[in-house]
């Protein structure tokens, strides 16, 4: 760590140096939100309900080069859960722009993939669970990220020295296993533990009408194995155990007038069983419905893990279905209705969200889920069986 | 003697070609139909637009209801000229503030549908979005996308109605109907140019039922590189539904060097 702050601070120097005219900025949001719970919690510690605020600033510098550095830390204060109330830098990195080249060095995000509900294959950064449960919050992850676009495709090489481990939820927290999961202690394959250095190759091309990725990934999988166990102090805990793997993955997506193809498929071998997981499915939009300005989109998935009722995921055979509303307002209105169902009858998830921009600088978000027919065997679902919440947050971007 | 009767020869037989050639460039041929007229004028109006290479400007655009309450909009574009096919496009949005860093990406074709990329940034998403959303609202605009997105000859067929007097100039009245006539919001739009320039002053947007929807009127012309002529504002009326969009041009720039390099996947992503 302390070489990595050296390479840093030579890198920002130089870069300062060799380059007279540059730009800046800093923007970001503040938010507030609250969590309100339609049921009694199932588990003794757990507060009912929970408010936070959170802030998330972006400070962003460029060279007259097109190089870059960018800083965006991230801090929530929760009142029910201390593990919830938690800092991340989400980015901290510099971009250098060769021709035709880009190498990005610090702690980056990256996304991969193409569906609308799961997202197996995007597995570069850590989920940051206590964020959210839909698990589109991510860590940053410590990064040398080079890509090079050419005629022939994207390649991208990443070599990822170190490891982040993924946030639960803790004692007073809802949305949680019934005990646990002890962060403090967690369990890993490799000897080198988090300084297991990852390794990622992606290979990715746009053709007229479709996007493919592939990759290849190696070494520690971003999905813990929870193993139960006892903490420090004796008390029963789930031990976050990080295994090898190799992966390989790709996604697709199809573009035909107004439908849109998307597919996710991996092969993932570790040493305690190899699997197949993949997600596709197709979204559809009837635009300007009934001759008004709104766009009504039909989203259909199916998502399946070959691991069956040992997935860690609970979208191990599920179809996944989703209306979009777009109202194409002024202030920007929308509204996104989701629903899995579980084709082995172990448990259904509803999921709504609605936005609308209150003012240029204000925006509000609510989101509700609803949890129903969760059967004992789909461990994760039937531990949030009773978590049943409305979310509302307020966000000031400047 | 031989020579200077051919040579005269010659000399008429230019000077009527000339004088042909003339006549059929300025639309003045009586053997040509309204369509061709109409077809000429927009192949000179993009003749005279062609040869930029690459454009940057940027844009604010006010939105207006009929209780005259504004929301403002500022966007940047970034446009490279393509050999034998549309335009590439980057379009930054710099606000609202929770769309701030929001980019699309658009490879516009002349024949059949434009390929379009959203960068998300709170993701750092990159979505392939589709394309027949011509006929749907910019950003919440009076503006579609169809409105805004480059005017390549081939999307439209065309008509010549009439020449008459517009903004104390000589004017081509020009009738054009969408190709993609099943995504687009128009039955068809009517378009003013004036004769010098061949800038388009205003256009009638007629609905799918004919009926007209939208004006546009394009003004404070400026030219530059000593060729391209550009609107530094750009007004629409919707008279449906009395609400209006301005949008007011700034920094225009040529030839600032962007290649194929600044319109990909990855430059979408790193784009400010």
């Amino acid at each position: 760590m302390k070489h990595f702050l050296t390479i840093f601070l030579l890198l920002f120097s130089f870069l300062q140096v060799t380059s007279p005219a540059d730009a800046h900025e800093l923007r970001g949001n503040l938010s507030a939100e609250v969590r309100l719970f339609v049921n009694e919690p199932l588990y003794p510690e757990q507060e009912h309900h929970n408010g936070s605020i959170a802030i998330a600033p972006e400070y962003y510098h460029e060279w007259s080069t097109g190089s870059s550095f960018i800083f965006s830390p991230f801090l929530r204060i929760d009142s029910a859960d201390s593990e919830r109330t938690h800092m991340d830098i989400r980015e901290m990195n510099f971009l250098l722009l060769g021709d035709p080249w880009e190498l990005r060095l610090g702690i980056g995000k990256v996304f991969w993939g193409v569906t609308e509900f799961v997202h197996f294959v995007d597995i570069i950064n850590q989920t940051d669970l206590v964020e959210d449960i839909l698990g589109e919050d991510k860590l940053g992850q410590p990064m040398a990220h080079f890509s090079m676009p050419n005629r022939w495709g994207v390649l991208d090489i990443f070599v990822l020295p170190y490891f982040r481990e993924r946030t639960f939820p803790g004692q007073e927290g809802r949305l949680r296993p019934p005990v646990t999961v002890d962060t403090d202690n967690p369990l890993f394959e490799s000897g080198a533990e988090k300084y297991h250095v990852d390794f990622a190759l992606r290979y990715s091309q746009v053709f007229d009408f479709f996007d493919l990725g592939i990759y290849y990934f190696t070494g520690t999988s971003r999905d813990p194995v929870l193993l139960p166990g006892f903490n420090s102090g004796g008390q029963p805990v789930l031990l976050p155990f990080y295994q090898l793997m190799d992966q390989v993955g790709m996604d697709l997506q199809l573009v035909a007038g107004n439908w849109l193809w998307k597919m996710e498929a991996l092969y993932q071998d570790n040493f305690i069983n190899n699997f197949f997981a993949a997600t596709g499915g197709f979204e559809y939009t009837f635009l300007g419905v009934g001759s008004s300005m709104l766009d009504l989109g039909f989203i259909a998935e199916f998502a399946y893990d070959s691991r069956g009722k040992e997935a860690f995921t609970s979208f191990e055979n599920d179809l996944l279905c989703g209306l979009r509303l777009g109202i194409n307002d002024a202030a920007g209105t929308e509204i996104l209705a989701g629903i899995g169902y579980d084709l082995d009858n172990r448990g259904n998830v509803l999921r709504l969200e609605a936005s609308r921009r209150i003012t240029d600088t204000l925006k509000i978000f609510l989101e509700g889920w609803a949890f129903f027919d969760i059967d004992p065997d789909d461990f994760s679902l039937y531990s949030i069986r009773d978590d049943d919440y409305i979310r509302l947050q307020l966000f000031y971007y400047f | 003697m031989q020579n200077m009767i051919t040579g005269n020869r010659t000399l008429t037989l230019t000077a009527a070609f000339l004088i042909l050639l003339f006549l059929l460039s300025s639309g003045y041929s009586p053997a040509q139909t309204p369509e061709e007229r109409g077809m000429s004028i927009a192949v000179e109006a993009d003749r005279r637009d062609t040869g930029y290479g690459d454009s940057m400007a940027e844009m604010v655009m006010i939105l207006r209801n009929r209780h005259g309450e504004e929301s403002l909009r500022r966007i940047r574009f970034r446009t490279l000229e393509v050999n034998n096919d549309g335009d590439k496009s980057l379009t930054i949005f710099d606000s609202p503030k929770d769309v701030t860093g929001t980019a699309f990406l658009n490879f516009t074709h002349k024949v059949g549908d434009d390929d379009q990329w959203l960068y998300l940034p709170a993701l750092k998403r990159v979505k392939r979005i589709t394309s027949n959303n011509k006929s749907g609202s910019f950003m919440g605009s009076e503006f579609a996308y169809e409105d805004i997105a480059s005017q390549e000859i081939e999307k439209y067929t065309y008509k010549w109605l009439r020449n008459e007097i517009c903004d104390n100039m000589e004017c081509f009245v020009v009738e054009r109907y969408p190709v993609d006539r099943k995504n687009s919001g128009y039955s068809r739009q009517v378009a003013w140019l004036d004769k010098e320039e061949y800038r388009t002053l205003k256009v009638q947007y007629y609905d799918r039922k004919n009926a007209h929807l939208k004006t546009l009127t394009m003004s404070d012309y400026q030219q530059y590189m000593n060729k391209y002529w550009r609107p530094a504002k750009m007004l629409m009326i919707n008279h449906q539904t009395g609400k209006t969009t301005e949008l007011q041009y700034a920094n225009y720039q040529f030839n600032v060097g962007l290649t194929d390099k600044d319109f990909n996947k990855n430059s979408l992503q790193r784009v400010r």
